[in-house]
Order: C-alpha cells, then sequence, then structure tokens
C-alpha cells in the first residue's frame, strides 16, 4: 500500500499502534507486573497516541500529505471496550483524535482469526488472552472467549463508524486490489501540491463524539 | 445517612463502587500553600482517633512516576500528552490503591486531586470538557479542602522555600519574559480555575493565609464530623440523631 502510494507521487507517512518512546517501557513493565487495570491499559495507549498524533500524524496531515495508520482509535475502541472500560469514556478520550477519511477493517471469521495467531506463536500472551478479566483459567480458553468478544466489538464499530470492510480470507493480491480501488476513490480531487488544508480557519478534521443514545 | 460514593462520569463498568466504608478527603490548593504539612499533622490525628490512613499524592504510582519525570525532563509534551499521563498516573492509584482502602474503612488523604489536573488542562489549552470527560473514572470525594491563597502571599513563600521551578511556573506555556512573570501569570490562572471549581465542586475553602496552626485547627473542624459519622454507624445510633449529610 505504502509503496504503491509512493510510487503513484504521493509522500507518505507511515505510523505504527503503541510505538512512541514516551510510554513504550512503561506498558512493557506494567504487562511484565501484571499490574495494568483495563483504565490504566487504555490511558497509556491513549497517552502513547496522542504523542503519535502531535509529532506524526497531525504535522504531515496539516501539510496537505498522507498518513497511513497501522491500527487507529478503533483498535482502542474494540479491545478497550471488551476489557470493560465504559465505551463512552473511551470515544471521549480520543475526542482529540483528527478522524481518517477511510479505515479499514481486515476482517476474517473468528474460527479463522485464533487458528492464524495460535499457529504464528508459540505462545500466548497474558493481556493477548485477556488473562486479566478472568474469562478462563485456560490460557487459550481465554483467548478464544476474548477474541471473539473483541470481533463482536469491531462488528458494531463497523456499523457506528463506517469502516470500510475487507474479506481477510480473500488472496493477499486481491485483498490489496479491493484497498486501492477504495483508496484511489477517497483520493479523488486529491493532489499533492494542494496547500489548502493548513490555512483553513477551523481545523479540517472530523472529532470522535459519542454518538445520541439510540 | 451516609453517602454512597459515586464517580464523577462515565465511571469504571467494571468496578461497581457499592458501599465503601473508608473516606475520601482531598486537600487541593496551588503549589506552595502548605499542603504536605498540613497532610502530614491531619494524619497523625485522625490516626490518633483509630481509624487507619493511607495518603496518597500526585505522581507517586509505582506504574508512571519515572515516566512523567522523564517527559519533564524533555519538555516536548503537549498539552494532551501531558494530561494523560497525569491521568494514568491517577487511575493507577485509584484503582490499585485508593478504592482497596476505601472498601477496607481507610480515611484517604489525598494530596491533590483532579482538581489539579483540570486546573493544569484548563492553563494550556481553550477546550474544558475533554480532561473532565477523561476523569470520569474518578470518584467524587466526600470531602475537598481548598487551601486559598493569593498571589501576592503565595510568591513570598514559594521563593522562601526553595525557589520557582520550571514547571510550577508554566514555563512551557511562556507567559512571561522570565521565571517571576511566567510564575505570577501561571499560578494567578490556577488560582482563576481553583476558584471556580471551588462553587461548582462545592470545596471547603480555607484561608492558607492564616498560620500552621490556625489552618490546621479549620481542617480539623471541616473533618471531624466525617470521622464521627464513621463511628456513630458503629454503634448504631437512631436514625433521627443522624445529621443531613450535603
Amino acid at each position: 500500500m505504502r509503496k504503491w502510494l509512493e510510487a503513484a507521487g504521493y509522500s507518505v507517512f507511515f505510523t505504527e499502534w503503541n510505538s512512541s518512546t514516551l510510554v513504550k517501557d512503561t506498558t512493557k513493565m506494567g504487562k511484565k507486573k501484571k499490574s495494568l487495570t483495563p483504565t490504566t491499559f487504555s490511558l497509556l495507549h491513549a497517552t502513547d497516541f496522542a504523542d503519535r498524533l502531535f509529532y506524526y500524524i497531525l504535522p504531515p496531515l496539516k501539510a496537505g500529505q498522507i498518513v497511513l495508520a497501522d491500527r487507529y482509535v478503533y483498535t482502542a475502541f474494540a479491545r478497550d471496550v471488551t476489557r470493560g472500560v465504559h465505551p463512552k469514556w473511551v470515544r471521549k478520550l480520543y475526542n482529540f483524535a483528527a478522524r481518517p477519511d477511510r479505515a479499514f477493517y481486515f476482517k476474517v471469521p473468528i474460527q479463522t482469526a485464533i487458528e492464524r495467531i495460535l499457529r504464528a506463536r508459540a505462545k500466548i500472551k497474558y493481556y493477548e488472552a485477556g488473562m486479566d478479566l478472568n474469562l478462563s483459567h485456560d490460557i487459550v480458553d481465554s483467548f478464544r472467549l476474548f477474541q471473539s468478544n473483541l470481533l463482536k466489538e469491531y462488528d458494531k464499530l463497523t456499523d457506528e463508524y463506517g469502516l470500510t470492510v475487507v474479506d481477510a480470507t480473500l488472496d493477499i493480491n486481491e485483498q490489496q486490489e479491493m484497498v486501492r480501488d477504495a483508496v484511489t476513490k477517497a483520493l479523488e480531487g486529491y493532489s499533492i501540491k494542494r496547500r489548502t488544508h493548513g490555512r483553513k480557519k477551523n481545523v479540517f478534521w472530523r472529532r470522535f463524539t459519542v454518538p445520541p443514545a439510540r | 445517612m451516609a453517602a454512597k460514593k459515586t464517580y464523577f462520569g462515565d465511571g469504571l463498568p467494571y468496578r461497581p463502587l457499592g458501599n465503601l466504608k473508608g473516606k475520601l478527603i482531598a486537600i487541593e490548593g496551588t503549589d506552595g500553600v502548605g499542603r504536605t504539612t498540613q497532610i502530614d499533622l491531619l494524619r497523625e490525628w485522625i490516626e490518633l482517633q483509630g481509624h487507619a490512613v493511607l495518603e496518597t499524592g500526585w505522581t507517586r504510582s509505582n506504574l508512571m512516576s519515572r515516566t512523567i519525570e522523564a517527559a519533564k525532563m524533555g519538555n516536548m509534551l503537549d498539552r494532551m500528552t501531558f494530561s494523560l499521563l497525569y491521568a494514568t498516573d491517577f487511575a493507577d492509584r485509584l484503582e490499585n490503591e485508593v478504592i482497596p482502602a476505601l472498601e477496607a474503612g481507610f480515611v484517604v488523604l489525598a494530596d491533590r486531586y483532579i482538581y489539579t489536573a483540570l486546573a493544569r488542562d484548563w492553563m494550556r489549552g481553550k477546550e474544558k470538557q475533554w480532561i473532565e470527560d477523561v476523569f470520569g473514572f474518578a470518584v467524587v470525594p466526600d470531602l475537598v479542602c481548598y487551601l486559598r491563597i493569593d498571589i501576592e502571599n503565595l510568591i513570598p513563600r514559594v521563593i522562601e522555600s526553595g525557589g520557582m521551578n520550571y514547571w510550577e511556573s508554566g514555563m512551557d506555556l511562556h507567559l512571561g519574559d522570565d521565571l517571576f512573570e511566567s510564575f505570577k501569570k501561571y499560578q494567578e490562572g490556577m488560582i482563576h480555575h481553583f476558584d471556580d471549581m471551588a462553587e461548582r465542586f462545592r470545596f471547603e475553602v480555607i484561608d492558607a493565609r492564616h498560620s500552621i496552626d490556625d489552618i490546621q485547627k479549620e481542617l480539623r473542624a471541616k473533618i471531624a464530623p466525617l470521622l464521627e459519622k464513621k463511628k456513630r454507624t458503629l454503634e448504631e445510633v437512631p436514625e433521627a440523631q443522624k445529621s443531613e449529610s450535603a
């Protein structure tokens, strides 16, 4: 994706979830000591995200460039709510985030997801399996339960935020083609030289807000 | 009636508060008003009455204190990151220390509470709602005592007791030409926010220009009813004799 955009002449900035140096060590330590609660877990990731947003995401956006994010706030919405934080709270927490022009959700059926991860890893990690939630004493069982709750949460987000769903069981080239089509559409009317963004009086990104209660 | 504890906002769905037996008392006030001295004295006094006391203070969590110190050294933090670091520290202490202590019936003395975080965030940005939402998981204290001082009286105190530091002067905000001007403007702003909150959140305001002994006396007078109530419920005083709690 990144190479494809670059080849088309765009400057692309890439950012990954949970990668700022500021809170990396703390997260690691907290995980090791198993002292993280759902809320501190959530806040640490939000801190990491804020740090990256202000240093690596907003400046290129304001300069009119493309930012490609490997996971975004939806990861927090899904995971933190599955862990037990209030769904409204986590959305308000991330209210300072810029809303993406396009968000893709690579979806696989629960069974496939579990098999893929179990096959790829020698050992499942404590927090990855949601062991802190006491779903089950067995780590594999806990992992299955946690992951299926997580997928349910993602389904809700898909409706709420209009995520573009990509069938991740398809051949990788096929997936890429679909994504490229969608991105091409999203980039319609966008040219690299465009510089109006930064000059606009109001912020040009949309905010995450809590949807009105149904 | 013993007031049931509540969360400020959305709360922690996985941690219903139920009936927390302990009391949560927050001592607020800007830097240099003498909070720590007062809390030390209070602790002794409360313990002598047979209550277990837990003291909790800003950036003292095991999880975060080192990260926050490191971040302050670097001084390249934007407003959200700064506030979120404090919120994480607060959450860690709340869930791992404060709530368990309240469950066990402790009197928890908080050397500053979320109000300090709110005021600091408001000093750094126009939008006010966000930080209040973030701290929606905090437990509402039984009592907030606000040690209030004016800027004229605060300045000599701070200078005598070790001088002004970078963050207490809000130097990151570039409010003034030098440390002194910046400190003055920053602390004036903080006092302004505290005054607003004093009304909104019903703080007990205590004049911090008085002597240490006088302040302590006033603090004890405000806190005593809370402690008495705790004893009375144990002795099962008839409903009619109990005073109405605010």
